[in-house]
């Protein structure tokens, strides 16, 4: 397998009036060509920034790409002239696909308009050739009666179905790569099943590499191969996604699973609840972000923040302690 | 659960929202048909869980049983009390025990009131204090009952985090000390890690006080959770009802049954290996539902019949509740 | 009462610590001052304002109404000098005390038409937006109806119409022409439709929120809903509204008084002392100079604090 990205020690951050967040603290992570990668987080641990920073989409200022580099393909993309990565990297070769499929399509314009625009601009389509590609692309993600709906605004389309568009218009210009950004969050389960699903057939009929971003264990666990785990802008733990449910070992990671309820378990007599809120990202890290809420804390967690260390079989994780051997390493 | 009288009962529940057009003199064009027939009751200490996608009423649902939209058809009846008959004192006493938890922690308090203002509110509506000093006590003494600092009396909203929100909504909810509180999906706006710590202060308080719960969720994996029974809701009407385990162990009705089966699980291996069923398409709008069972043109079973009967509500084991046609 | 006495065996819930609070403990009126404080021009307009209205009551001090309104024919028409600052107008009277209390009868009108408008655009809009159905159809109409007519239009007629009927007040010992009154009824009463408009949009909204639903749960009563829920969050827009309008009826007080329908003489107002001043134009500048440029002042600084106050009170905008 070759590596078709890879992100090294980036760092973002936002200049606000309020102060600087420290939102990307030095990630580094790798995507096989045709892999599946998670990257799972709850809200405000980075995940999205981190995607946005290496596609260059974060707003300068107030944000800032400290450092790091984001190698595709043996170029580095945090180097590219903006017109280079407008015209051969967004889109083309790395598309995105948000939370919202609301806000994502403008209300005015037709579906077909908005599919076949990006055609005509970027490729040079003529238009009876990107009507074309617009319905095999609709056809493609699913959409019953393609040529029909092409006329149709998006307020014609429920949630599930613009989730589908958008993700259409993402491959229009067949990209190696889609960033997924939450895209099922919004939707309800048995819609969140079907966009799934999806996303598994055009993995394997069209080999896409897919970075998959979300605050659901759940949905990683039927979907990516390799997972990530973020917390406060730090990577906490990285394995293969057997290896991650199995055999957790940061004790974050650890509790996100324990915090969980199953479907197809019985009642337990609690959850397990992680203490307290998130990090203020306003405050420069020292020590171990999730010091304050980790219940095996000690005098070393606040004082050092731990590295991304290999435990070996590509699994790695940052933490002073190995919890399941019960010894400070 | 218990012989008890149940606490809540209700009996073919209907809450339509008219569709208006017109200038000065408004005519009604449409019919949103949100809560279209349902009946269940809870009983004392009981949580009933109250599941479906977004769409399927079961938020106006728990809001019209409260009263807070007024009821099209049907009786509600709360701690014996006939909630339709309601007025002056009677609804008064509804309101001091029957209360709601909403979704949205950030709408859901007033962000121009401090917190002891917001948590005070149903002790003065009520008349549960006498002086000032009275509401400070009991203030802090919920305060201190949902987890949160009680040094945090004369904060704004703003100033807390998801979660602690959630906390005073809590809060709020049971400073009237009701009996029954509606929980309007209070987790699907919290982070995982948030999330476990509400439904725990759930559990503690129900245990602590002997509430009875209505919990609406979409969330199939917390329902198991928290739930003693759960109710499935489709367009407007409960598809299936059952105990707990029954009904996730031996769902009888296609759209549980798809349901659960797209709840993702998050073990690698048994995700891979179990067979999904996927439904095809969206719910239909409860502007126009389809006529027969509502859930035809989604089933994957739907025979000729479905397209035009209603399918009957009935029992078919003891307390296993379900409409369909094919069971 | 249950609450009150927790059962022993259960411990209770850690409380969380204040570091953990997600935000600075700000007041709502901190976080509003730090916003309204980025926006310079809406500083300036706060400075300007103040020394307006110090330069109307300090100045009243100085000079007495007698000799703002002391004419003498024999000095008339003088350019400004030591003795007349600003000059004197067409019949000897001293335009510098008389910009003094004209302001005063100015600022006087756009306060109290601009409470009046409030009042009048609140309880429509209140009523119109929180109970909807027939009596918001019929209100909205009434309201659509009011803002069809000119304002200006409207204006001149009735001040034409109640002139002269009323007869001159005395109020605190001073006073007044009972025009001064006409002209705020009636700027007043022709001024609330777009405040209750958006009065009625905000409760719209804010009726279906979530807070007011738990309000409603509770048992709170209407007017509680109304005053104590929904009116404070819809405090934003009324008060910039409010500001902007006190603006608005300052000119147009102007302008009725300058087509001589307004107030009339001997008070003083900006406006009515330029009545008249448009025959002068080349060759008595200080005529319509001060007072006009009092007027422009007051208003441009009027509309930068409201450009300011609606940025700092709204709720969405969040960063400080």
């Amino acid at each position: 397998m070759t590596i078709l990205l890879e992100v090294k020690n980036l760092i973002t951050r936002f200049h606000t009036p309020e102060g600087t967040v420290f939102a990307v603290n030095g990630v580094s992570f790798s995507l096989e060509e045709g892999g599946t990668l998670a990257v799972v987080g709850e809200s405000g641990c980075g995940k999205s920034v981190t995607m946005m920073s290496l596609l260059r989409l974060i707003p300068i200022p107030p944000g800032e790409i400290v450092s790091g580099i984001v190698n595709y393909h043996g170029q580095d993309l945090l180097k590219l002239s903006e017109n280079s990565m407008q015209s051969d990297i967004r889109g083309k070769e790395i598309a995105m696909v948000f939370q919202d499929p609301m806000t994502s399509l403008n209300p005015v314009l037709t579906i077909g308009r908005q599919l076949t625009e990006p055609l005509r601009v970027h490729l040079n389509y003529q238009p009876d050739q990107a009507r074309k590609r617009a319905v095999d692309l609709l056809e493609l993600v699913g959409i019953p009666d393609p040529s029909k709906r092409l006329g149709d605004y998006p307020h014609q389309f429920s949630g599930g179905m613009r989730q589908r568009v958008m993700i259409a218009m993402a491959l229009a210009c067949n990209p190696t790569m889609l960033i997924a950004d939450e895209p099922t969050t919004a939707l309800d389960v048995t819609i969140q099943a079907q966009i799934i699903e999806l996303v598994k057939e055009l993995r394997d009929k069209i080999g896409l590499s897919i970075i998959w971003i979300t605050h659901d264990l759940g949905v990683v666990a039927g979907l990516a191969e390799h997972v990530i785990v973020m917390y406060a802008g730090y990577i906490v733990e990285e394995a293969d996604v057997d290896t991650l449910y199995e055999n957790p070992r940061h004790p974050y990671t650890l509790a996100l699973m324990a915090a969980l309820p199953h479907a197809e378990r019985r009642r337990e007599s609690r959850l397990k609840s992680i203490p307290g809120a998130p990090p203020n990202l306003l405050v420069e890290p020292s020590g171990c972000p999730f010091a304050s809420r980790c219940e095996y804390v000690v005098e070393k967690c606040r004082l050092e923040n731990p590295p991304l260390k290999a435990l070996g079989n590509e699994h790695s994780m940052a933490c002073w302690l190995d919890v399941k051997m019960g010894e400070l390493q | 659960m218990t012989d008890l009288q149940p606490l809540v009962i209700v009996n073919n529940l209907v809450k339509h929202f008219p569709v208006m057009r017109g200038i000065l003199i408004q005519r009604q064009v449409g019919t949103v048909r949100a809560v279209d027939g349902i009946s269940f009751f809870i009983a004392p200490s009981e949580t009933l869980g109250l599941v479906g996608e977004s769409g399927c009423g079961k938020t106006t649902a728990g809001r019209t049983l409260l009263g807070l939209y007024p009821p099209t058809d049907g009786q509600i009846t709360i701690d014996g009390h006939n909630l339709r008959k309601a007025h002056g004192p009677t609804m008064m006493a509804i309101r001091r025990k029957a209360q709601i938890i909403f979704q949205d922690p950030y709408a859901s308090l007033n962000p121009r009131w401090t917190i002891s203002a917001i948590i005070g509110e149903p002790l003065r509506v009520h008349h549960l204090i006498s002086s000032e000093a009275e509401r400070t006590d009991r203030v802090r003494e919920l305060l201190r009952l949902v987890g949160l600092s009680p040094s945090h009396l004369n904060r704004f909203p703003h100033e807390f985090s998801g979660g602690q929100r959630q906390r005073i909504g809590v809060a709020r909810a049971l400073a009237s000390d009701p009996k029954f509180i509606v929980c309007d999906e209070p987790i699907s706006a919290l982070d995982v890690s948030i999330q476990a710590q509400v439904v725990n202060l759930l559990e503690d308080l129900q245990d602590r006080l002997g509430l009875t719960y209505l919990f609406i969720a979409h969330d199939l994996s917390m329902v198991r959770h928290i739930c003693d029974r759960v109710a499935v809701m489709y367009l407007g009407v409960i598809v299936e009802l059952a105990a707990r385990d029954e009904l996730y162990e031996h769902p009888l009705h296609p759209y549980t049954k798809a349901l659960l089966s797209a709840v993702p699980i998050p073990d690698p291996k048994k995700d891979r290996a179990r067979r999904r069923t996927i439904l095809a398409g969206d719910v239909p709008s409860p502007l126009n539902p389809p006529p027969g069972c509502r859930f035809h043109p989604r089933c994957p079973i739907a025979v000729e019949k479905c397209h035009q009967d209603v399918p009957e509500w009935r029992e078919v084991i003891s307390g296993h509740w379900v409409a369909c046609h094919l069971v | 009462m249950t609450v009150a006495n927790p059962l022993p065996n259960i411990q209770p819930l850690k409380p969380l610590s204040l570091d953990e609070l997600e935000a600075p403990p700000l007041t709502l009126s901190k976080m509003a001052w730090l916003k309204f404080r980025r926006h310079k021009m809406a500083l300036v307009g706060v400075g300007i304002l103040v020394l307006m209205i110090l330069y109307c009551t300090l100045g009243g001090l100085v000079f007495s109404e007698k000799f703002a309104n002391y004419n003498d024919t024999g000095i008339a028409l003088q350019p400004p000098s030591s003795v007349h600052p600003f000059g004197t107008d067409v019949i000897g009277r001293d335009i510098l005390a008389r910009t003094i209390y004209g302001g005063q009868i100015s600022l006087l009108i756009g306060l109290i038409a601009v409470m009046l408008e409030t009042t009048l655009g609140i309880i429509i809009g209140a009523v119109s937006g929180y109970f909807g159905g027939l009596v918001d159809s019929l209100l909205m109409r009434f309201t659509e109806a009011i803002l069809i007519v000119p304002q200006i239009f409207l204006l001149l007629v009735m001040a034409k119409f109640f002139a002269g009927n009323i007869p001159n007040l005395t109020i605190l010992g001073r006073e007044f022409s009972g025009s001064v009154v006409v002209i705020i009824a009636i700027i007043g009463l022709t001024s609330w439709p777009y405040l209750a408009r958006i009065v009625r949009a905000e409760f719209l909204t804010l009726k279906e929120s979530e807070f007011v639903l738990a309000a409603r749960a509770t048992g709170s009563s209407t007017f509680d809903i109304i005053f104590r829920h929904i009116l404070p969050n819809s405090i934003a827009p009324i008060v910039v509204s409010a500001t902007l309008g006190v603006a608005n009826a300052i000119t147009l007080e102007a302008y009725i008084s300058f087509l001589g329908l307004g107030v009339r003489p001997p008070t003083a107002t900006w406006g009515n002392m330029l009545e008249g001043a448009y025959n002068y134009i080349d060759k008595a500048y200080w005529l319509w100079l001060f007072p006009g440029l009092l007027i422009l002042l007051i208003v441009l600084s009027i509309n930068f604090v409201g450009d300011g106050l609606r940025d700092a009170l709204d709720p969405r905008s969040r960063t400080i």
